[in-house]
């Protein structure tokens, strides 16, 4: 985003032209109240496993999806040059809704807007094929945030199945970095249902990046990727989470 | 020049020194090399000038700064607590009322010098409620067992901590506005007897204290740590209201409560399979970690000047 900021306002050629800039200007001050409030509220940190790095090449960050602020956190604790080059996948019924939420979407966070519902009566066309949408952004030089559930997962389960899409994403774009993250304790800040977050340290834990092997299926591939997330975990939430199963099955 | 602002020299001067110290022993005897009782030592020592910095900042804008200041402690303790705490999705009400009505009314009645409710709150009205809201949520998975940590979150983090802020309200004859000079005294106590602990420990610690709490503390560690805290204690005399021997006296009561503090503070902590509370100071622990031995100190510091010195 900061690349379009410099620009000096001198005698701009049209109207337009001012209001174009002066939406970006909102969307750049935006980006980094929501930038401060996230990191006021948790203090998120990003933590590098062994192996991982952050570079500046199209990398698609796969991560565990439990709150709205999932990919919020993320962003913000990439560093700013490659935070500017990183568009999130979202919804777009979630995200098209309301002016506000076109403004954060797409203004603010530049995101890659998926069409998760078939084609209705109201909405004729076919939806794009998100995969293809995801390759063609990831050949144009972005970086990609994606959550391979596919939803939020509001259960207590650790996580939710993967769905293919990283599947597909890595045989037909073998050039980009796939990233596993885990995002630690989000879920306990704003639950599924709740306004009020509440002030809990997260992290945002990179691991090293997978690759697809030359014969790997879909179930063993997708299988590896879910345990490279698993792995990035701290010790003391694995033991939480177990404890957690043990007592439910016992009750 | 006032007491404080002399405190605050010596304090800097102390600490030049220490760092000077620290550096000489980093070139000439790990020639630069990592060492990790010489990196400890002078991680404590920059820890140390963060303490001192921050301290003579709230200290400069008098009660309101010190309010100001604990209230932000208590903050990001209560965090680190609730953090590591295995809280479930029907504990947020009660959460969300510790830290946006727990933590700031605390403040606000320590702030308007309402001792017989400010020593209640919390004990009483907050442990009440907590558990209220959070039957609320409707999960009775581990139920007790998630409320008495909220309690005890609470307790630990803004009850405990704000006893600190809190001995500026006591009115002790003879002693007027001087009150910011017991927190000094305190902290220095208390961060003293950490230190010289770990001074004694490294010199002749043998047997370990408690293994299975706190692996770093020996027998001999502990004795010449609080034993030389509570000479330092005494020698800090004339900065308090206490006759020598009653500082010296103050000075142990509070590297007591200190050490056990620190113990209870870090058999949380193990029980939770973590070795720090967080990372607010780089590769020096979180919050928590900071103020631990303050924690339980500072209530008992408080009543026994309360009871003792105010008339």
């Amino acid at each position: 985003m900061s690349e379009h900021l410099p620009v000096p306002i001198q005698a701009p050629d049209s109207p337009a032209k001012v209001r174009i800039l002066a939406r970006r200007a909102a969307a750049w001050c935006t980006g980094q109240a929501i930038i401060g409030f996230a990191r006021l509220l948790t203090g998120v940190r990003a933590l590098l496993a062994p192996g991982a790095s952050l570079q500046a090449v199209p990398t698609l960050y796969f991560a565990n999806h439990s709150s709205h602020g999932d990919f919020v956190l993320l962003w913000a604790t990439l560093p700013p040059e490659l935070r500017d080059n990183t568009r999130p996948v979202a919804g777009e019924d979630y995200w098209l809704a309301s002016r506000l939420r076109r403004f954060i979407g797409h203004d603010v966070f530049n995101a890659l807007m998926i069409r998760r519902q078939p084609a209705t009566a109201d909405a004729p066309e076919a939806p794009a094929d998100p995969v293809a949408q995801m390759v063609r952004a990831l050949e144009a030089g972005s970086s990609l945030i994606m959550f391979p559930e596919g939803t939020r997962n509001t259960t207590d389960a650790v996580m939710l199945p993967l769905k293919s899409g990283l599947f597909h994403l890595a045989r037909q774009c073998p050039q980009a970095r796939l990233v596993p993250v885990w995002i630690e304790n989000l879920r306990r800040v704003l639950p599924k249902g709740e306004l009020l977050p509440i002030p809990l340290a997260c992290s945002v834990r990179y691991g090293a990046p997978i690759v697809l092997g030359a014969d790997e299926d879909k179930a063993a591939f997708l299988a590896r990727a879910r345990q490279a997330m698993l792995d990035l975990r701290p010790d003391h939430q694995r033991q939480a989470e177990h404890g957690d199963a043990a007592q439910e099955e016992a009750a | 020049m006032s007491t404080t602002a002399w405190l605050f020299l010596s304090a800097t001067a102390l600490l030049l020194l220490a760092s000077l110290a620290g550096a000489a022993l980093k070139w000439r005897v790990a020639e630069g090399q990592p060492n990790a009782t010489i990196d400890h030592l002078n991680a404590r020592i920059r820890a140390w000038w963060i303490t001192v910095g921050v301290l003579g900042l709230a200290f400069a804008f008098g009660k309101g700064g010190v309010i100001v200041l604990f209230f932000l402690i208590s903050f990001y303790a209560l965090r680190e607590f609730y953090s590591l705490t295995d809280t479930r999705q029907g504990d947020h009400l009660a959460l969300a009322a510790a830290f946006y009505i727990g933590l700031p009314a605390q403040y606000y009645l320590i702030g308007i010098e309402w001792y017989g409710l400010y020593s209640i709150f919390i004990p009483v009205y907050a442990f009440l409620v907590l558990p209220i809201l959070a039957s609320a949520g409707g999960d009775t998975t581990r139920f007790l067992e998630r409320t008495a940590k909220v309690q005890w979150g609470l307790m630990v983090c803004v009850f405990c901590i704000s006893h600190v802020p809190a001995l500026l309200t006591l009115e002790i004859p003879g002693y007027e506005g001087r009150n910011l000079l017991l927190i000094a005294f305190l902290v220095i106590v208390v961060q003293g007897s950490d230190a010289l602990q770990y001074m004694w420990g490294k010199l002749l610690g043998r047997r370990k204290l408690a293994p299975t709490l706190s692996p770093s503390k020996t027998w001999e560690g502990v004795i010449g740590g609080v034993a030389s805290a509570s000479v330092l204690g005494a020698l800090l005399w004339w900065i308090t209201p206490f006759a020598p021997w009653q500082a010296a006296l103050m000075a142990l009561t509070i590297c007591m409560m200190g050490l056990f503090g620190g113990l209870v503070m870090s058999a949380i902590k193990r029980d939770r399979g973590v070795k720090d509370w967080g990372d607010l100071i780089e590769g020096h622990g979180g919050m928590l970690d900071q103020v631990d031995s303050v924690i339980f100190a500072a209530p008992v510091f408080f009543h026994l000047l309360r009871y003792g010195w105010v008339t």
